[in-house]
């Protein structure tokens, strides 16, 4: 069993982290959030709404965006495209409107390629627009996912480890970016991460899963300071440490 | 009435034992490498076909001819697995589905050569008096092909829950990287699984000539309706590989019986289409299981 | 349209104006004729297999509706070609429907079986039910609009490869649209484009039915030229050489599938001496082409080409 009597409550305009050891269940849960598994039992509430059940499709549309462990940008696509096919589910346009060439097809099609070139600014990738975007160093790649996931329009997003394989620079522009969404956009952020600097550095709240429990809930300083966290990252102390300092 | 109903029963049976054996070849190699081999129809094609070429025309013995028709598939999928799948590195569903393809067509070409567009047929195993089952007519050589199937069932069970290999080669398409882990050797039992799973057609092929005969492009309706069994199953579940294949034979039979014989090829089709859209982990199968797998 | 897909419409449509003018020969004009028509149905799987990334075994049961339905209804019913020929697309549409909205939910292979079966069924069906059973039957109207009618060959010649380029300015303008853009993001990651919001189960029907659609055009095309037709045009070879046409072009490419539909058109004149090897042969072309030539003989022979001249120019 993943995860056992699991709760957890993210309050709007936030940026909720959920960490834990290896194996504790977080990508897990990201995937029932984002519909791609369903639970045995339970339940999700977004904006009041259940979204038990639902099919990521519809998730999406809903409202709800997220990036991947493994980067699952498309690759064989530019940047750009990556970011516009991001906003394909709110267009009109279809197979025969396509084919036949109509103007509102033409129209929307303009409209697309001018928000995505706003998006690619916001994120500082507008240079790279027409390069392949499996060309990009890593640390851009998951930027351009977040764009992409901004592409829809979301109200929250779910990141999953998108400081992993990244430098110390490249996770402070990360975290940047992150709290850029919060602040500017007012989307709500959920975070799996395992980079304490930047859980600690940038989150309103952060919720600790082990074994697929919960053990603990709160802020960044509280969870710093609880006995049972620390046991379950016997050995990483020094982490937090360091966290808490960066935070301080 | 019974008569009647119990003579489409056992053609449906007999057609059944041999979608069943497609559908367990389907199953092996689906096992052991997550390819679904679009050549399976055409192993038991070859199947009749040699087993043909060595008793009518070379004129062996009977079991001499079994022997070299058994070997003779195995260098089929042998070479099909060496010549085609071993040398594909990291393949994507598109490619190998193609791949399979082209290689079913090879071989139908070879065949179609090497055999012409005759059908092909050989005297039944045993020689005797059909018997008779409140009325209905059940030839020996029906007998013998359900027998052979249900032989080849158990023996197959044994093989993939008892021995070591068979466990090995279960192990693989679940989770390849564990299994080379572990000391498996995974392009061995890929190899074998290819091996396997053409014999096991070409079983099938040379116990059912004698009854419907062969014909060098049989092969593609088999390998679609022997696809159906295993689904019905569950992709992998040889017990439900079976039960499907019997299901559809009897289906099919019944069909071609009481409305029109013209509509039988179209029930595997239309019970793979329905099974798809309701069922897709299979009929026999727990949501636990299919949950491992994506199919 | 991008500047180099316009340029290669352009010279595609002088040669298809000039090539009768240059070989007016009938043997010409007719390969040309059958060349087309494969042509429309191959840009259709190209799309499928190429954007989608689906395989269809099953293109011969649409081209057989196209041509089987079309004719029934002008020879029959005596509606007017055109409608006809619409009829059957609408058919087509139901069937490729049928077969893909269980199938495309899930893996590759489903579609790729389902279509087998289709394609097989469609043959028995043909067979066994359709006017002339195995025999099939003839005096098929030569395809005609507002009562004019077109019975020369140079005349079908232009009917069409007119909408082949019809056909591809439709399909160059979808690949190039936002839609075209989320089949291509399809290929990469679907799970990704789930994310994103987009329907892919109903995009991948989409696209499939509209490769049932281009087939079954092509299968109108086809009775109305040839006037008889006979249910052996429309087995699992047809489907085959199908396939075969889109790989050898390169299965992205869509200029790729209409060269390759040429050459495989052409290839069995070649092979009229050996015929009892042509399964053979098609059947290791196959091979070999996924095996070595995965980017299309016909995008690799040009490469070449392109290689050669760039060497021989830097020599001087």
């Amino acid at each position: 069993m993943a995860l056992r009597n699991v709760s957890v409550d993210v309050r709007e305009g936030d940026i909720k982290a959920l960490i834990g050891p290896n194996g504790a269940g977080k990508t897990t849960l990201l995937n029932i959030v984002s519909g791609i598994h369903q639970p045995d039992k339970g339940d999700v509430f977004f904006s009041g709404e259940k979204i038990v059940n639902v099919a990521p499709t519809r998730i999406a549309r809903k409202g709800i965006s997220r990036t991947f462990q493994h980067v699952e940008l498309f690759g064989n696509m530019t940047v750009i495209e990556n970011i516009m096919v991001g906003q394909y589910a709110k267009t009109k346009a279809g197979f025969l409107s396509s084919g036949f060439k109509l103007p509102f097809v033409m129209k929307e099609e303009r409209e697309i390629q001018r928000k995505s070139e706003k998006i690619l600014e916001y994120i500082n990738l507008g240079q790279r627009k027409d390069e392949p975007a499996s060309n990009l160093p890593i640390g851009e790649q998951r930027t351009l996912e977040i764009g992409r996931a901004l592409a829809t329009g979301p109200r929250l997003v779910l990141l999953d480890e998108p400081a992993a394989g990244l430098n110390i620079k490249e996770t402070r522009n990360l975290g940047e970016i992150i709290k850029k969404i919060r602040d500017e956009l007012k989307i709500t952020v959920v975070l799996v991460e395992h980079d304490m600097d930047l859980v600690m550095s940038i989150s309103d709240s952060i919720t600790v899963l082990n074994f697929g429990e919960v053990i603990a809930e709160g802020t960044p300083l509280e969870i710093q300071k609880n006995p049972e966290v620390i046991v379950a990252y016997l050995g990483e102390e020094e982490e937090i440490q360091r966290g808490y300092n960066a935070h301080t | 009435m019974l008569t009647v109903f119990l003579q489409f029963l056992f053609s449906g049976l007999t057609v059944g034992a041999v979608y069943a054996l497609v559908g367990i070849g389907f199953n092996i190699t689906y096992n052991a490498t997550s390819i679904i081999n679009l050549a399976q129809g055409e192993f038991v094609v070859i199947g009749g076909l040699m087993m043909w070429f060595f008793s009518e025309s070379l004129q062996l013995p009977f079991f001499v001819s079994v022997a070299f028709t058994i070997f003779s598939a195995g260098i089929v999928g042998l070479l099909m697995e060496r010549l085609t799948i071993k040398p594909l590195k990291n393949p994507d569903l598109l490619l190998m589905i193609m791949i399979t393809v082209a290689v079913s067509i090879v071989l139908r070409g070879i065949l179609m050569f090497s055999f012409g567009k005759d059908p092909y047929v050989y005297p039944a195993f045993t020689e005797g008096e059909p018997l008779s089952i409140y009325g209905a007519i059940i030839q020996q050589q029906t007998l013998w092909v359900i027998g052979i199937t249900g032989f080849c069932i158990i023996l197959l069970f044994f093989f993939f829950k008892k021995t070591m290999v068979g466990k090995a080669m279960l192990a693989c398409a679940v989770n390849p990287t564990a299994a080379k882990l572990v000391g498996i050797n995974v392009s061995r039992m890929v190899m074998l699984s290819f091996v396997l799973s053409a014999v096991v057609g070409a079983i099938g092929g040379m116990a059912i000539t004698p009854i419907s005969l062969m014909e060098y492009d049989k092969g593609p309706m088999l390998a679609v309706k022997g696809f159906c069994a295993a689904i019905m199953g569950g992709l992998g579940t040889n017990r439900g590989a079976v039960l499907g294949g019997f299901i559809i034979g009897i289906l099919e039979s019944m069909t071609a019986g009481y409305i029109h014989s013209g509509l039988k090829d179209a029930v595997a089709l239309i019970i793979l289409l329905l099974i798809l859209f309701f069922k897709p982990a299979g009929i026999f199968v727990s949501k636990a299981m299919h949950q491992l797998r994506k199919y | 349209m991008k500047k180099g897909d316009l340029l290669s419409f352009l010279i595609f449509i002088l040669l298809i104006i000039l090539l009768p003018v240059i070989s007016g020969s009938t043997y010409t004009l007719t390969v040309g004729i059958f060349s087309g028509i494969n042509a429309l149905v191959a840009i259709g799987l190209c799309i499928l297999m190429g954007y989608a990334g689906q395989v269809s075994l099953g293109q011969a049961g649409f081209y057989g509706i196209g041509a089987y339905i079309s004719s029934i209804l002008s020879v029959h019913a005596g509606l007017p070609i055109v409608i006809s020929a619409i009829c059957a697309m609408i058919v087509a549409a139901i069937a490729a429907m049928i077969l893909a909205v269980p199938a495309l939910r899930l893996k590759g292979h489903y579609l790729a079986v389902a279509t087998l079966g289709f394609g097989e069924i469609i043959y028995i069906i043909l067979n066994e039910w359709g006017p002339g059973g195995p025999s099939g039957f003839g005096d098929i109207p030569h395809f005609s609009l507002l009562g004019y009618t077109i019975d020369t060959t140079t005349g079908y010649f232009y009917l069409v490869w007119g909408l082949v380029a019809a056909v591809m300015l439709f399909s160059i303008n979808l690949i190039n649209s936002g839609t075209g853009r989320a089949l291509r993001a399809i290929h990469d990651s679907d799970l990704a484009c789930n994310a994103m919001g987009l329907n892919v189960t109903a995009l991948k029907i989409k696209v499939f039915i509209l490769s049932a659609v281009y087939a079954s055009l092509a299968g109108s095309l086809y009775a109305h030229y040839v006037t008889f037709i006979s249910p052996s045009s429309f087995s699992l070879f047809y489907s085959i050489l199908v396939l075969m046409m889109v790989i050898v072009g390169g299965i992205t490419n869509l200029w790729g599938a209409v060269i390759g539909a040429v050459v495989i058109t052409v290839l069995p004149e070649l092979l009229r001496r050996f015929e009892e090897l042509d399964v053979l042969v098609y059947g290791l072309i196959l091979t070999l082409s996924l095996m070595f030539f995965r980017k299309g003989l016909v995008p690799i022979l040009i490469e070449k080409i392109k290689k050669l001249r760039e060497f021989a120019v830097a020599k001087h």
